[in-house]
Parts: structure tokens; C-alpha cells; sequence
């Protein structure tokens, strides 16, 4: 998962105090563990568990996955444009891995 | 009518591999378990929510789904959680939204999976400690030819 | 107006197009939501395979110690068009080509790297990058010359009855296309933006997998993916979708 990509889309530039929407997506099986293969053996689950966002150094959003959401996850949210600074998006899956993007957004008066 | 099995099988499937009904699909009771687990008993009324998903699914597999909230989302007076709750998947709940005053506004969007025709819950946990809630009823189409892969 | 003998010779030599008009894109039986998808560019998830193809086309692979950016630069400027046009005959080995097809020829030839195997991320990741940079452009595929035999074939193919339900292509793609089965609406077929994100397969796949499916559906026989069955029959799919945009990556169900 390591090498997953992930897309991230959200303005650049935003005045301070506007709302932005932020929509991001990564790809990721979302095995849900039910599946069983040509063989009759189980498939483990393998699914992003947690996706996190945080702006500056505070965590402004927050999404717990289960095997219930689809595979290859779109997740829409909004925030608030405070300081210009940098947002960090995790996705963490229940294999210990973890996929990280950034996006700097520029805030002006 | 498609019938039950049909419906897992076209939401489960994929590349000849069959989804068993041997890991017990949630049911209305589960669904109701999992809102009293998250409310601890608290009322729920049905109000300020909207959930929007299609009325008919084209595809069980990804279903999208957006909840809005009417609320200023103030440190004083904010969204704290949204959950989706179903009542025929496998398990009740679904996901968990977080937000909080930085949010701005209280409107979330993902693709979720839905095993078959079945009323999705938008649950919404207030900052105050109150709830609520929208409900919708989604009709879970199969594809046209069943899909060897 | 004087026009040069050669031109016109060249005009009466292209074989006429199939239809009078293009025909509807399989975009067009689909939801308003899944059209929206496709188009948004936030959300399409066939589009995480375009951006990792976008990676792989500046990564060095193989013992040529090249990149496909090394030959190509890049890819919104030398791709441009080059979708519309395959598969195509690659004039040194006489072969009928599809993308997938020539990706790898160029691999083995340029690169000296690995064939990348059907249905590979890596494949359908470059396969979409390259269709993607012709993005609604039209379909315009040659059929004469080198490539007739080929495209004779994909006729032939196309119009022959197969499988235990002995159906074949034209009789749900042309003369059903647009009536509904099932829980589906029958689409002409065409093709024209894959590799697709397929909602019953939660992944990108390429237009064989599709074409397998298809077989399976009417319990005919599959062929392998890459055969040369499937480019042919590829070959005539592009000719009928003669004019229609290139939509890579579509999302279809």
C-alpha cells in the first residue's frame, strides 16, 4: 500500500474564513474478508481502517472505514481556510500500513 | 424480483468468486443494537439530517452517499459524528464521520457497499449530546449478465 | 480550387464509415450519478490508475536503462491522437497492435524490460495514461491496407453466432443496443473509454477483460487475454466507433 496512489483535490489558494471542500481518493481493495477464492479458501480482509486529516497541527477531520465502505474509498469533507499552511491526509489500513499525502494551501486576507 | 441470493451474489462477487451467506447478514435488530450502542439510550429525532443516496442502486458495490446537517458548527454548537448504520449488510455500522467547529460546514460524502435492498441510517451526534437522524430506503440493482469476470 | 491528384485518390481509397452517424457512447446508458462520476475528476477512481501511469511513464525500467519520457517526452504532447488510432499493424513485425500491445512491444524493443501482464496495475495503468491524453478525440482507426485482413477478421467475429445461448455480438450490440436486460441497459459495444473502472469489478480492467465477460455471458468460449481473436475483433470495435470520443478511464457497471 505503500506505493498506493492517492489523489487529493482541494483549491490551492483560499481567503481566510471561507469554506473549502476537500475530496479525496485513494485506491485500496477494501477486501472485505466474506470473499472466499477459486479454491474455497477465505480471502483476509485487508481495508483502510482510519483516514485522517490534519491542517497545521490540529486534526480537522476524521473517517473510521469499515469493509461496509467501497473499494478504492471517496471521501468528500469540508473545512474551514485559517492560517496558509500545510494539510496532511493518512489512510491507515489494518495491515499497518499507512499512506500519506500533502497539499499546501495558501490562505489570504 | 431478483431474488436474495441473486442480490448478494451481484454485490459480492467478482472474477467467479461467490459471496456464502454464511457470515450472517445484520438485520433491522442488529441495526437497531448498533444505534442504541451509539445513543446509549438517548432519543433520536428524525430531523436537521439529510441523507442523500439513489433510490435505486445501480451497483450494490458503490453506493454513494452524502449527509448534511443543519448546524452553525460552532465550538459551542457542532456536529461531533456522523454514522452509517445498515440493516442488511454484515455488520450495522458502517462508518464513522468525525468533524468539529473547523469543519465550517457539516456535509460529508463517501461510496459505501450495501449487500442488498435495505433503509440506510444517517445518524448524527450533536456536541449538546443530542441525536439525529435521516433515513432512507435504497433498491439494490444486480448487473445484466453475471459476471464470470 | 486546384486539389492535388494524391488527395483525392486518398480520399476515394478510405473505406466509408460504418454508420451515417457516430454512434452513442455507453456513457450515455448511464445513470446521471455515474455520468457525474465519470466526469468529475475528484472522483473518477479510474483516474488513480492514470496518475500511477503518469509514474511509471518517468521511471527508468529495464536494462535499456530508459524511461518511456526518454524516447516520448511527454505524454500530453507526443500521445496526443495516438489512442484514436489503434490498434494499428506495427510495420516491422506485420502484427495487429492494440495499446496493451504496442506498450509492451516498446518495452521489450526500446526498453528491453518485461512484458507487463493483462490486467496488471502497471498495464492498465499505462494503457489508461496513454488513452487519457486523447481525451475526447475521436475514434479513427484505418482498416485498409496491412490491416484488412485483420479487420475482415473482427467482422467475421463480431457477426458470428457463439456460446451454449448462440448469440452473437450484433444481435444484442446492433440490434438490441438500447433495450434493457436485466438490471443493464445493452450499449452498441464500442469500447471507446477503456481501460474502464467497472463497478462489478471494483478495479480498472482492460476491453478484453470486458470481452470475456461478454463470452461468458453467452457461455462461449474465452479467449485469452492479448489473443489475437480479441485484437482483431478490438480492431473492428474502433472502426464502428468511428467518430465517438475516446472517454478513458469510464466508469461503467
Amino acid at each position: 500500500m505503500a506505493l498506493a496512489p492517492a489523489r487529493v483535490s482541494m483549491p490551492a489558494e483560499a481567503k481566510a474564513g471561507e469554506i473549502i471542500e476537500i475530496k479525496a481518493l485513494i485506491r485500496h481493495p477494501m477486501e472485505t474478508g466474506y470473499r472466499v477464492d477459486a479454491r474455497g479458501q477465505p480471502i483476509q480482509r485487508h481495508i483502510v481502517q482510519r483516514f485522517t486529516v490534519t491542517y497545521g497541527d490540529e486534526e480537522v477531520f476524521r473517517m473510521d472505514l469499515t469493509q461496509g465502505v467501497a473499494a478504492n474509498p471517496f471521501i468528500a469533507f469540508h473545512t474551514v481556510a485559517t492560517r496558509s499552511g500545510e494539510l496532511v491526509f493518512t489512510w491507515e489500513d489494518d495491515r499497518g500500513e499507512v499512506v500519506t499525502v500533502s497539499k499546501l494551501l495558501t490562505v489570504t486576507e | 424480483m431478483p431474488t436474495r441470493r441473486q442480490i448478494i451474489i451481484g454485490a459480492g462477487a467478482a472474477g467467479g468468486l461467490v459471496l456464502l451467506p454464511s457470515f450472517g447478514a445484520a438485520t433491522p435488530q442488529m441495526r437497531d443494537e448498533a444505534l442504541a450502542a451509539l445513543t446509549k439510550g438517548a432519543a433520536v429525532t428524525d430531523d436537521r439530517v439529510r441523507l442523500t443516496i439513489p433510490a435505486v442502486a445501480e451497483n450494490g458495490l458503490s453506493v454513494y452517499t452524502t449527509v448534511e446537517v443543519d448546524s452553525p458548527m460552532t465550538a459551542d454548537d457542532h456536529v461531533r459524528a456522523i454514522h452509517i448504520l445498515s440493516e442488511q449488510n454484515p455488520i450495522a455500522h458502517l462508518l464513522t464521520f468525525h468533524l468539529g467547529p473547523r469543519s465550517g460546514i457539516a456535509k460529508v460524502s463517501t461510496n459505501i457497499r450495501l449487500a442488498a435492498s435495505q433503509e440506510v441510517t444517517a445518524l448524527v451526534e450533536m456536541s449538546d449530546g443530542t441525536f439525529w437522524r435521516d433515513r432512507k430506503l435504497v433498491v439494490v440493482t444486480i448487473a445484466a449478465c453475471i459476471d464470470g469476470g | 480550387m486546384i486539389i492535388p491528384i494524391a488527395i483525392v485518390s486518398a480520399i476515394a481509397l478510405m473505406p466509408a464509415s460504418l454508420h451515417a452517424e457516430p454512434l452513442p457512447s455507453g456513457t450515455e446508458f448511464l445513470s446521471d450519478d455515474l455520468k457525474a462520476l465519470q466526469a468529475d475528476e475528484a472522483a473518477n477512481p479510474g483516474l488513480l490508475w492514470v496518475d500511477e501511469g503518469a509514474r511509471l511513464w518517468d521511471t527508468v525500467q529495464g536494462a535499456a536503462g530508459k524511461a518511456c519520457a526518454s524516447c516520448h517526452g511527454a505524454a500530453r504532447d507526443s500521445m496526443r491522437g495516438v489512442a484514436t488510432r489503434y490498434p494499428a499493424v506495427d510495420p516491422e513485425s506485420g502484427d495487429l497492435l492494440n495499446l496493451e500491445g504496442r506498450i509492451n512491444l516498446c518495452r521489450v524493443r526500446h526498453q528491453r524490460a518485461q512484458r507487463l501482464a493483462y490486467e496488471s496495475d502497471a498495464l492498465l495503468a499505462l494503457t489508461a495514461y496513454v488513452a487519457r491524453q486523447s481525451l475526447g478525440m475521436p475514434m479513427r482507426v484505418a482498416t485498409g491496407g496491412a490491416a484488412a485482413p485483420f479487420y475482415e477478421a473482427g467482422k467475421e467475429f463480431f457477426h458470428r453466432r457463439q456460446g451454449q445461448l448462440n448469440l452473437s455480438c450484433a444481435q444484442c450490440h446492433d440490434d438490441n443496443a438500447g433495450r434493457p436486460l436485466r438490471g443493464d441497459t445493452i450499449s452498441y459495444g464500442l469500447g471507446n473509454g477503456y481501460p474502464a473502472y467497472r463497478l462489478e469489478w471494483q478495479t480498472v480492467g482492460s476491453l478484453h477483460r470486458r470481452l470475456r465477460s461478454c463470452a461468458f455471458g453467452v457461455r462461449a468460449v474465452q479467449f485469452d487475454y492479448g489473443s489475437p481473436e480479441y485484437v482483431s475483433l478490438e480492431l473492428f470495435l474502433a472502426k464502428r466507433a468511428e467518430g465517438v470520443a475516446i472517454e478513458t478511464p469510464a466508469i461503467r457497471r
